[in-house]
């Protein structure tokens, strides 16, 4: 891999240096960025305050941009939704265009976006952040029409406001079953977290209910941290059922709510399937999803490892150690606005470090985490060993009270960075 | 792999020339402000960076790495960072405002 970098930033750099037709025209470089969440409306905001000569148009379909993170604590009712909602209106302000259409093919070879519309734009530099498809033939059964009974919610807006109305009308003493996949998935501890608050929720309002994870791993994110909390809140509220315990969703029936394991059939009052994912089906249009379905990218710049001039940050990358989140995407996008805007000047841009941290609420007022550094190793972004990972066990009461109001104040900075 | 190095360290350099936007920033620390709100207007009880003497940053850095400060996470982060990388990343925060 790395002879293939480094063709690219030889080509990068001679193509930098030769008049381009954006440069003959005394324009300035282009670069479009696809996508609008943490990463994609990171990369725009921070590419166009690294050079302000750049034009930068981001394409987003949604106006109004939805988090994710947190909003398990709206499915728990603790925050309404629209504390999980922006605008882009100060990223505009920043300089940026915005076209908020689709984006329905990608040319490569001749460095242009089409849009849903028709309109095409030019870019010297492509930087696409698309997040995650649902994969709707990764769980048998399960259609996107099903999705209106048995929500995924595993893309904030309606889907979670739909999994809390209908936790909100169960009756008490009612079974709450999740689906959790397969490795990788968009936020490794999310369903954890939402069990948890779900948990937390029974048990303050209908006591007699329950919520089961039906898993198909044996193994997730802060797993000993999660399972302790468990222990100590949710006794009576939770169950963790481990692929080798038979957790694994072979197939759903929407129409009874039914999930079938190898072990036998589970009918639920509630069901949240979380089923398998891929990058979304642009970056499948415009050849940088590999046959995982996912982007493999250079870890110092984030373009492509298939095609060139084009950079994945965010969900839709193989990010090596660095997991699928928010913090991740947002790290993720600075590193490669700095690269872009490098490559764009003919500069080679300078090995990164990032970091990751991901906070997850196991009641309102008991936080964990998980974090990382990385860096570039054998073309990946590996985890510096002796740093990061996850919250002490056996940490005093204090810091888990804590880490909830660092959580709280991490969402506050991130949403504020990107779209504040 | 020599030469791969003194180019990035070469670039590094000439990136660091001209400062003041994230593009030049040295390495890791774009990622703080995940955390560090690089805005006064968030209300976080994480402390800011920008503006911090750097000797403060690098000291603080220090303690969270031996053990001498506690930390929630800091502790964990601050052990994937050299104490040349830490001097960089605080001296580029004591010029930022």
């Amino acid at each position: 891999m790395r002879p293939s970098r480094r063709q690219f930033l030889k080509s990068a750099s001679a193509a930098a240096l030769l008049p381009t037709p954006a440069i003959a025209q005394g324009a300035g470089p282009k670069v479009v960025v696809i996508g609008g969440g943490f990463a994609g409306a990171s990369a725009a905001r921070f590419i166009k305050k690294g050079s302000a000569a750049i034009t930068v148009t981001l394409v987003e379909m949604n106006p109004t941009f939805t988090a994710c993170p947190f909003s398990n604590g709206v499915i728990a009712g603790l925050r309404p939704l629209r504390a999980q909602q922006f605008n882009y209106e100060k990223i505009a302000d920043a300089g940026v265009s915005l076209a908020f259409q689709p984006a329905t093919a990608v040319d490569a070879q001749g460095r242009s976006v089409t849009l849903g519309n028709g309109t095409k734009l030019p870019f010297d530099r492509l930087v696409m952040a698309p997040g995650i498809d649902l994969r709707w033939d990764g769980m048998p059964g399960y259609t996107e029409h099903d999705a209106d009974t048995m929500p995924h919610a595993w893309k904030a807006g309606e889907q979670t406001l739909l999994l809390r109305s209908q936790l909100e009308s169960m009756a008490d003493g009612g079974t709450v079953i999740i689906s959790a996949p397969a490795n990788p998935f968009r936020c490794p501890p999310g369903p954890y977290e939402r069990a948890s608050l779900i948990a937390h929720y029974l048990k303050t309002r209908k006591p007699k209910s329950k919520v089961i994870i039906l898993d198909a791993k044996d193994a997730f994110s802060k797993q000993r941290l999660f399972q302790s909390a468990w222990a100590q809140l949710y006794p009576d509220h939770l169950e963790w059922v481990s692929l080798s315990k038979g957790g694994k969703v072979n197939s759903v029936d929407a129409s009874t709510k039914t999930l079938t394991t190898d072990f036998g059939e589970h009918k639920a009052d509630v069901a949240n399937i979380i089923p398998p994912q891929r990058a979304a089906a642009i970056a499948q249009t415009a050849g940088v999803a590999d046959r995982t379905g996912w982007c493999p990218i250079d870890p110092v710049t984030f373009e492509s490892k298939l095609v060139p001039n084009i950079h994945v940050v965010g969900d839709a990358g193989i990010m090596g150690g660095m997991p699928k989140s928010a913090f991740s995407a947002n790290a993720q996008a600075k590193v490669c606005a700095a690269a872009v805007v490098d490559l764009l000047a003919g500069k080679t841009p300078a090995e990164p470090r990032l970091i990751n941290t991901c906070y997850s609420l196991v009641a309102p007022d008991y936080g964990i985490t998980v974090a990382g550094v990385y860096k570039p190793k054998d073309g990946v972004l590996a985890d510096i060993e002796g740093a990061g990972g996850v919250s002490p066990i056996d940490a005093p009461q204090e810091n888990r009270v804590l880490e909830a109001q660092f959580a709280e104040g991490w969402f506050k900075t991130i949403t504020g960075e990107v779209f504040g | 792999m020599d030469a791969t190095r003194l180019f990035v360290a070469a670039a590094a350099i000439l990136a660091s020339a001209s400062a003041g936007y994230a593009a030049d920033a040295p390495p890791g620390a774009n990622s703080c402000s995940g955390c560090h709100a690089a805005s006064p207007n968030v209300q976080t009880p994480v402390p800011p960076l920008n503006g911090r003497p750097g000797a403060e940053i690098v000291s603080q850095m220090a303690a969270f790495k031996s053990g001498g400060r506690k930390g929630t996470i800091m502790d964990r982060i601050a052990k994937g960072f050299s104490d040349e990388e830490t001097r960089a990343i605080a001296s580029w925060y004591e010029s930022q405002k």
